[in-house]
């Protein structure tokens, strides 16, 4: 199984474009803040997502998951299911085309599709196809299986203790404890004037993307179709045609619609490759969808991480050591729950020591969940940075401002393309009226109101590899042809308004397709806020190719030299000469060939350089000293995320991030019981994402809007995952500043609060 | 097979439903005839047998077969080809299914196909004018209030049924109103700002 893009070892690479692109000095249409070009899909309900596929003669499957956290499976009796009313085919790990590898180390599988040893609660035990959905959920339980239960273990501490039951062969641990060091940090320590140390610990969080995960599976002899919830549909591609052993050529994967994923949809998961051999052996299509409270189980989730940060400060501000000892759960199979970039990235400070130790528990695996690792880290830094600003009596804004780097630590001291990281503060601060929320203690009845600040930076730029195919047809419409998957982010829009831009077509003059790998170009997943800094330059590149032979066939056409035309308004016009100008329209080498067709390809990144998007995020709460209720009265965002492409859904990222980070922040928490190890709130009512109510109505956005021309040709960085960084590190700071509490376990619910209050009242 | 309850509204009772199908947890597809008593003698439904049933759906009548523990969500999607209603939870969790139900929003993965017969169901497809978008609809659009879209149907539905009730809604009006419907992507702060430029729109027209 090929590995994700984010575990590549080195930069991947498509050919060089033609031509260097020159900075947009001034744009017409990027920028501005317009609405979707798919909107009216979305809003009609006429999108299609993969659910909304009903193919003649489809089947619906199901799977039969482990009930158990740990356990053998000895026998699994399928005779009365395969009986059943509708049903027409039952898969099992007996059958020897589903014997496929499955979760892989460097060193190969450690499972495999149906594995026997089931390592947590909602691994695959079997599978149905039936004629309706109730019948395969009937099916279902119809099959009589036979566990051999075994010991298991669901939190990191008891998994890594000697003699705790094994999840694997060869320990708990995950290859060893992970240490990255620079300078000397006993020296640092000694150089400090004020040292802040503590402990800091957050809950798994489980991405629940609206659309829960599904594949509809189809044969055309040895070629298969899938269309699929994914974030990227040549990942897919790519797993299937490994797990099948067939050629690329023979799978397609279509994800045009797709309802969220945060990381889940990234990779594939073993329902898709089950929906296919289920679709091979009734040669019918399948659909398979996984039911909500298995998408809770079983397609990953930002794992829990323990976190002791000690830090130390002189009193004029500067940072003189960081040590953080990170402990992180992957789950049962392999994973990482790293989150110490930002402890070694995001401040100056010359002496950091980093250690980070993952392990297994009996529990799902995890998975990329938007910004890996990083809003844990905000949680722990933050506060400290918070705590530090306090003992040597700085601003924490102030305090943040005389440690902004210009350069990556991380990365061998490398200058940034660009960082926004002092104006995110800076802005952020005005906008927010920072210093009137932070001067002295409000109180209103048993309320208690409280101002805090957070800052990030996000650690994937994007790159290459990324093609796009633009046609200009002879009517003056176009057609862009791209890979990417629009996740929700907007993708289509801004690609759109990217070849608006160069050819001067409306953006619905615009014909888009994408996320096929049937029919359009290679591109990485959506994911990792890097699909507008990786693709947008791409569909520029192929725009200009194509103005470019536009151009050629005007300077043709009115005897001119190439250098002398220039496209203007729908015309090919030669400067100097008013009156030698070509409609597009009447352009005789586009009426001949009908169609003038530009390749572009994803520029190298610059490689003397380091990329980085960064934030700040500042938060207003009022906290009931009785209760432990917190309210959220407002949130801003300041991001620099290079160049604004589109300031509407610019705004909904930050936004959005901003909501997501309320719920790690306050009330999502996955709860493992550890007398049965399962899960015990597998569902939306008792995991609380955040709804409606839970939103301030003042939200507010600053972008910081300064393109990184040095990075690509659009001066685009990321934005999704640096916007839920900070926020629930900048809420907890707001509830110390309101009541002197420092929370250090994430989520901040009202019972731990009011509890934290209550030692507060007694210590008196 | 069975036919139709005796109860007024033609549907099953909650008692007789679940007297029916054994092991059946749903419990909130509560009928006005629940709490009534004495019970009346309700029929009992076997599970996977069939039973007609006459839906108006966005001002058709749809007659079909249907098992009594199919979901309207699922006669809806299924059975009739209306996708934009949504499943996201399938136990009344977070509302990517609200439909109008005689005009009143409701979780149509919480009422069960054979509840909803003598009503007047209406779903995203239904407030559409023809191809053009309705104004709940064209204001989601014109404030970008979504970003998957997926929980979008159910949520544009919602505040179709709020406004409905309540033609000017103040915000927190509006955020009670669509608080039943979940948005994971994190759209509400945009979703606000266009249910309340859908009411003004509608004020004007």
């Amino acid at each position: 199984m090929r590995k994700p893009y984010f575990l590549l070892k080195t930069p991947p690479t498509t050919p060089e474009p033609a031509e260097k692109l020159a900075p947009w000095a001034e744009t017409t249409v990027v920028g501005k803040p317009l609405p979707r070009v798919d909107a009216y899909e979305r809003v009609s309900g006429s999108a299609v997502y993969a659910l909304d596929l009903f193919l003649p003669d489809m089947l619906y499957a199901a799977i039969l998951r482990c009930p158990h956290a740990h356990a053998i499976v000895k026998k699994v009796d399928t005779a009365a299911a395969t009986k059943m009313p509708g049903v027409r085919a039952v898969l099992t790990d007996s059958d020897t085309e589903a014997r496929i590898p499955w979760y892989f180390t460097e060193k190969g599988p450690t499972s495999r599709l149906f594995d026997p040893h089931c390592r947590y609660e909602g691994e695959e035990i079997a599978a149905v196809a039936a004629e309706t959905p109730h019948q395969a959920a009937d099916a279902l339980r119809a099959i009589v299986v036979e566990y051999e239960e075994l010991p298991f273990v669901v939190d990191l501490d008891s998994a890594l203790k000697p003699g705790a039951p094994l999840i694997h062969e060869g320990g708990n641990q995950v290859e060893g404890t992970l240490v990255y060091e620079r300078g000397d940090i006993a020296k640092g320590f000694a150089d400090a004037e004020a040292i802040v140390e503590r402990t800091f610990r957050t809950s798994c969080e489980i991405h629940t993307p609206m659309e829960v995960h599904g594949s509809v599976a189809k044969w055309d002899g040895n070629r298969l179709t899938v269309w699929d919830t994914t974030q990227g549909v040549f990942q897919v591609q790519q797993s299937l045609a490994d797990a099948l052993r067939l050629p690329l050529s023979n799978v397609r994967v279509i994800g045009q619609y797709m309802g969220g994923g945060f990381g889940s949809k990234l990779e594939i998961s073993k329902h898709t490759v089950i929906a296919a051999i289920l679709a091979r052996k009734t040669a019918r299509p399948v659909k398979l969808f996984i039911s909500r409270e298995e998408s809770f189980l079983c397609v990953g989730n930002r794992p829990a991480n323990t976190m002791s940060l000690k830090a130390g400060v002189r009193k004029d501000g500067t940072l003189t050591a960081m040590h953080l000892i990170n402990r992180g759960a992957v789950g049962a199979y392999p994973g990482w729950a790293g989150v110490g970039s930002q402890v070694a990235d995001l401040y100056t400070c010359a002496h950091v020591r980093v250690e980070e130790t993952c392990g297994h528990i009996n529990a799902g695996q995890e998975r990329a969940f938007r910004a890996p690792g990083f809003p844990q880290c905000s949680w722990a830094l933050e506060q400290v940075m918070d705590e530090l600003a306090a003992a040597i009596g700085l601003d924490p804004v102030e305090f943040r401002l005389t440690s902004i780097p210009v350069v990556s630590q991380r990365q061998g001291g490398k200058p940034y393309t660009s960082t926004g990281l002092r104006q995110c503060l800076v802005e952020g601060a005005r906008a927010f009226g920072w210093d009137a929320a932070r001067g002295g203690h409000r109180r209103n009845g048993p309320w208690l109101r409280g101002a805090g600040v957070a800052a990030c930076q996000w650690g994937w730029p994007g790159g290459p590899p990324s093609t796009v195919i633009v046609r200009y047809f002879a009517d003056g419409s176009v057609s862009l042809n791209m890979g990417a998957s629009d996740i929700g982010t907007g993708t289509k829009t801004i690609m759109a308004m990217v070849v608006a831009e160069e050819l001067g077509v409306a953006l619905d003059r615009i014909q888009i397709e994408h996320a096929d790998t049937g029919t359009t170009q290679y591109a990485t997943p959506s994911g990792g806020s890097k699909t507008v800094p990786s693709d947008s330059p791409a569909v520029r590149a192929a725009a200009v190719a194509v103005k470019r032979k536009l151009l050629a066939m005007g300077a043709e056409q009115l005897e001119a030299a190439e250098d002398e035309v220039v496209l203007k308004a729908g015309e090919i016009l030669v400067a100097g000469s008013p009156d030698k100008k070509v409609r597009l329209a009447e352009l005789e080498g586009l009426m001949n060939q009908q169609v003038v067709i530009g390749v572009g390809h994803r520029e190298q990144n610059p490689l003397d350089k380091v990329t980085k998007p960064f934030g700040a995020q500042f938060a207003e709460v009022e906290v009931n000293e009785r209760t432990g209720e917190v309210r959220i009265l407002r949130l801003l965002g300041a991001h620099d995320s290079g160049r604004v492409m589109n300031r509407l859904t610019y705004q909904n990222q930050v936004f959005g991030g901003m909501t997501m980070g309320i719920g790690f922040g306050m009330t999502e928490r996955r709860v493992l019981d550890r007398q049965t190890g399962k899960m015990v709130n597998s569902n939306w009512h008792d995991y609380k994402i955040p709804t409606a109510m839970d939103v301030p109505a003042d939200l507010t956005c600053v972008p910081i809007d300064v393109p990184d021309n040095e990075f690509n040709s659009t001066g685009t960085k990321g934005l999704g995952e640096p916007a839920t960084i900070p926020t629930a590190a900048a809420i907890a700071n707001a509830v110390y500043a309101a009541t002197g509490i420092r929370v250090t376990d994430a989520p901040i619910n009202p019972t731990q609060l009011a509890s934290l209050l209550a030692d507060q009242r007694k210590r008196g | 097979m069975s036919t139709h309850g005796d109860d007024e509204k033609g549907g099953v009772s909650r008692r007789g439903f679940l007297g029916g199908v054994a092991g059946f947890i749903g419990v909130t597809a509560v009928g006005s005839t629940a709490e009534a008593t004495p019970v009346p003698k309700a029929e009992i439904y076997e599970a996977s047998g069939l039973s007609k049933l006459t839906l108006q759906v966005n001002g058709r009548t749809h007659s079909l077969l249907v098992e009594p523990r199919w979901t309207l969500l699922y006669v809806l999607r299924d059975r009739l080809g209306l996708t934009g209603t949504k499943p996201g939870c399938e136990r009344g969790e977070c509302g990517a299914c609200t439909v109008l139900f005689d005009g009143v929003t409701r979780y149509s993965c919480m009422t069960l196909a054979l509840e909803a017969e003598g009503h007047e169901i209406t779903t995203i497809e239904g407030i559409m004018a023809g191809e053009a978008l309705g104004p709940v609809q064209q204001s989601f659009a014109d404030e970008d209030a979504f970003q998957c879209g997926y929980c979008t149907p159910g949520q544009i539905v919602a505040v179709e049924g709020l406004l409905r009730q309540n033609a000017s809604p103040s915000i927190d009006e509006v955020r009670e109103g669509v608080s039943g419907n979940l948005c994971r992507c994190g759209a509400y702060g945009h979703i606000f700002k266009a249910a309340m430029r859908a009411a003004a729109m509608k004020q004007v027209s």
